[in-house]
């Protein structure tokens, strides 16, 4: 499944990467902590966080996630926004709370 | 080849970029994802820890046909325990640096798990030198 194939589904908002929603999924990703998502996400995972600062995207495009929601409202920064462009990593936000959109997740197969 | 990198121990969330600028130049190079990803992983850490701890530091990176070889040099207060400070969850990093998710004490044991070979020397008041090295021709973690 591609990143752009989750958009409606989940019903995100698109805040930075437009040009990357073709990144292929592979699996999902949860967590707050960098070092833990730098140690243990797998590449092309959605990676779900409340973290909204720009170093979210040096991790994503280390790892070569392909996308990242960001849960709950939280407000994505600027600096975030325009490195997310820069890079070529797809941020969406939601209200959501990350066990809701695991669920959907799960309902529209990606496990 | 060598490549060498200021790092700016102010700008802490922009950290990431010698980094990134690395994983760019080994991708060109046609180095496998797999070594890519240690190096990435084990880079960023040591990165990151320089900005938090060190206030920033300088970066060499020889890259030949064997391995990768990085060196991480910083005028930072210096580690007072390393035995100490490679325990997982071990953290000196302020509230306002947990906040953002760092300081999960899990720095020095992703440069541990992710290199071939990792080196840490440090003098108190005077700094830390980290080497980390990974080889190119062999697979696995």
């Amino acid at each position: 499944m591609l990143v752009r194939d989750i958009i409606e589904k989940l019903d995100l908002s698109i805040v930075a990467g437009e040009n990357a929603l073709d990144n292929e999924i592979t699996t999902v990703y949860v967590g707050d902590l960098l070092s833990w998502v730098m140690a243990n996400a797998k590449q092309g995972s959605i990676w779900i966080t409340i973290q909204s600062h720009v170093n979210i995207v040096a991790v994503a495009s280390l790892l070569n996630l392909s996308c990242i929601i960001v849960a709950e409202g939280a407000h994505v920064d600027e600096e975030a926004i325009e490195k997310a462009n820069n890079e070529n990593i797809p941020i969406f936000s939601t209200d959501k709370d990350t066990y809701n959109l695991i669920k959907e997740l799960i309902k529209i197969g990606i496990e | 080849m060598k490549l060498s990198f200021t790092v700016d121990g102010d700008e802490f969330l922009l950290a990431g970029e010698a980094s990134s600028q690395v994983k760019k130049v080994l991708k060109q190079l046609g180095v496998s994802s797999a070594i890519i990803r240690k190096i990435a992983i084990a880079m960023y850490e040591a990165e990151i820890n320089m900005v938090l701890h060190a206030n920033g530091g300088s970066i060499d990176v020889d890259i030949t046909p064997e391995k990768i070889y990085i060196l991480f040099q910083d005028e930072g207060p210096g580690i007072k325990d390393i035995e100490l400070a490679m325990q997982e969850g071990y953290s000196t990093a302020s509230d306002e640096i947990r906040e953002l998710g760092f300081g999960a004490g899990m720095g020095l044991p992703n440069m541990k798990r992710y290199s071939d070979d990792l080196k840490i020397s440090s003098e108190l008041g005077k700094g830390t030198k980290v080497e980390i090295t990974v080889y190119l021709n062999r697979e696995g973690d």
